[in-house]
């Protein structure tokens, strides 16, 4: 098991190292001159090239490469053009409300999901089914922001129970903090939703055929015992497969979303700075959030040894 | 001798072309997908003949109108015509019925373009990943690499680099799209080397390019037809995505994504704004998504069994 993990995380750094490169290339293979960027309009071209001189801009590709991977290994990211501060800095006052969002967004899709697609499954070809299935084609189609503003005039405007937009740090009471993050975790977990309750009844329905499962029925055990012990255990692997590659969705969806409900976070600071064309900023989140996403996958593969305890690393 | 007796039995199994067909028509999903389709390229087609203005024309007396209200436009000849405005106008006149149906060119163009190209590459790297095993390593290390970074934010990377424009959209959505495609056909293509009608055909000299042609491409079809009709939805889905954060296409060109961005600030007074793009925009990736479930179904039982 342990030597498994170290060989999957000694797997990681090739991955990782592609993704490295790659945002390094993009953004240095770039057009515009970050130099110049930093320098303003009126800058001199003196200037300009002081300026490339202090970022290093005017060594070698590769010596630029390694000292940029250097720095980054040491957790700094470079200065933002934009923010005029510290990347690490700014990504650090972003990361509580990207947070948030993102564990309430997975707790309400893996609360409804995982129930309704085993309904489905146990209900396979009825208008529960269907409703469902329905459902989630549907959750796949209707972008996330279109979702967010339905909900908004629904909830916010019309109804007047949330408030519109927003966030409030959780250090200033709990109470608002949540009261926030329900539209837009609602919103964001509409996709998530779709994804999760589809494969779970792909899943429970592949087992529920199982010799296994008519014996627990014939000897007279409760169907919803049947359903969320024998059926659900078996069919937890593709389930908790699928919710980790949906990582990717979420977070293409946090950075939607965040805009959507005006959310100080990690996505809300990506749009900024492509907008911006803040070069540190976008290759530092990038590099982030693709991290995060490789290293939920791996802890994903860590855990199908406590799910089923046939596979064996 | 050999050549003579080969050429033809070691081919694909031929499909009738008419039976394929038939089981397409008898797809619900097909049917509905396409028709919804069709009905959105003739709505892009057919644009200026659909009782649309100019989707980019800024009128001052006609700002964000209501739907189905009526206002006075002055036409280039100095006369005053009654309008209505179907949709609505947004917050500097334009006429958002007009936007919407002009939008449609703007989605199926990406939408279809990101597929096409993305499954040309994919094909061809998937190929040369799958067939010439010293290419192997490398590429997957490559394709792995960038399946790590998930896709809308690779868009939004890709877009920071270049002047805002159709094509700067296009290409920032077909990078992400590449890996996919390319697992895809190098695992078909892993699984055909392996068959005997392969085996067979190699050990009778057949030439690289005629194996990769008759035995080899023809298998991936089917499967690379589905995964492309995916693409498509996606890309229609990202392009509007990044239009909406104000960093896809340029403002002034009539798309859902930008009828929606601009709706934004003026959402809780006028919700039309996003509500009349977004249902189309949700209508045409839906329709899509269908049409590929039911391709899905019927043009590749294997897959479907897995899904």
């Amino acid at each position: 098991m342990y030597g498994y993990l170290f060989r999957r995380l000694l797997g990681t750094i090739p991955v990782m190292l592609v993704v490295a490169v790659f945002i390094f290339l993009m953004l240095r293979l770039t057009p515009s001159d970050p130099a110049a960027i930093i320098a303003g309009d009126n800058a001199t071209t003196e200037q300009v090239a002081q300026i490339r001189g202090q970022l290093g801009l005017n060594r070698p590709m590769i010596e630029q490469f390694f000292i940029w991977s250097g720095n980054v290994l040491s957790g700094d990211f470079g200065e933002s053009f934009f923010f005029k501060k510290t990347v690490a800095a700014l990504i650090g006052e972003r990361i509580e409300p990207t947070l948030s969002l993102a564990l309430f967004t997975i707790l309400i899709a893996v609360l409804v999901a995982v129930p309704l697609g085993v309904l489905a499954a146990h209900r396979h070809g009825s208008w529960i089914d269907r409703i469902v299935m329905g459902f989630s084609v549907l959750g796949f189609s209707v972008p996330v922001f279109v979702v967010g503003y339905l909900l908004i005039y629904l909830f916010a405007i019309w109804l007047n129970w949330l408030p519109v937009q927003g966030y409030q740090r959780i250090a200033e009471g709990v109470g608002g903090w949540m009261q926030r993050l329900i539209l837009p975790s609602l919103t964001l977990s509409v996709i998530y939703i779709a994804l999760i309750a589809r494969m779970t009844r792909t899943s429970v329905l592949e087992v529920l055929s199982e010799d296994y499962i008519r014996t627990a029925r014939a000897k007279g055990q409760n169907e919803r015992v049947v359903l969320f012990r024998h059926a659900l255990r078996n069919a937890a692997v593709p389930i908790v497969t699928v919710i980790g590659l949906g990582v990717a969705l979420l977070i293409g969806g946090v950075v939607v979303t965040e805009s959507v409900f005006t959310i100080p976070g990690l996505g809300r600071l990506t749009v900024d700075a492509v907008l911006a064309r803040d070069y540190p900023t976008i290759q530092a989140v990038i590099l982030l959030f693709s991290f995060v996403y490789v290293m939920i996958n791996l802890a994903v593969d860590m855990l199908y040894t406590l799910l089923d305890p046939r596979i064996r690393y | 001798m050999a050549d003579v007796i080969l050429d033809t039995p070691i081919a694909a199994a031929p499909v009738k072309p008419s039976a394929a067909f038939r089981n397409l028509a008898r797809n619900p999903g097909i049917m509905f997908g396409g028709a919804v389709i069709a009905i959105v390229v003739l709505m892009g087609l057919l644009a200026p003949w659909l009782g649309t203005i100019d989707p980019t024309a800024i009128s001052p007396i006609a700002r964000n109108k209501i739907p189905g209200a009526e206002f006075f436009q002055r036409t280039d000849t100095g006369e005053r015509i009654k309008m209505i405005a179907l949709f609505g106008t947004d917050g500097l006149g334009r006429d958002i019925y007009s936007r919407v149906v002009y939008g449609a060119r703007v989605s199926l163009l990406v939408g279809v373009s990101v597929a096409l190209i993305s499954v040309a590459c994919g094909l061809l790297i998937g190929v040369l990943a799958g067939f010439f095993r010293i290419f192997d390593a490398i590429i997957m290390r490559i394709m792995d690499g960038l399946m790590a970074i998930p896709a809308i934010l690779l868009a939004i990377a890709m877009v920071s680099l270049f002047r805002s424009s159709v094509l700067t959209v296009i290409i920032a959505i077909t990078v992400p799209q590449i890996p996919g495609v390319v697992r895809l056909v190098r695992s078909i293509v892993l699984s055909v080397r392996e068959e005997p009608y392969v085996e067979a055909a190699v050990t009778l000299g057949t030439s690289t390019p005629k194996l990769l042609w008759r035995h080899v491409l023809p298998n991936t079809f089917a499967p690379i037809i589905v995964q492309g009709t995916f693409i498509c939805a996606s890309a229609i889905l990202i392009e509007a995505i990044l239009s909406f954060l104000g960093i896809g296409v340029p403002p002034e060109v009539p798309t859902w994504g930008n009828i929606m961005a601009e709706g934004r600030q003026v959402f809780s007074l006028f919700p039309h704004n996003i509500i009349y793009p977004g249902v189309f925009l949700a209508m045409t990736i839906l329709a899509v998504n269908v049409l590929g479930d039911g391709l899905r179904d019927t043009l590749d039982p294997k897959m479907a069994k897995r899904v």
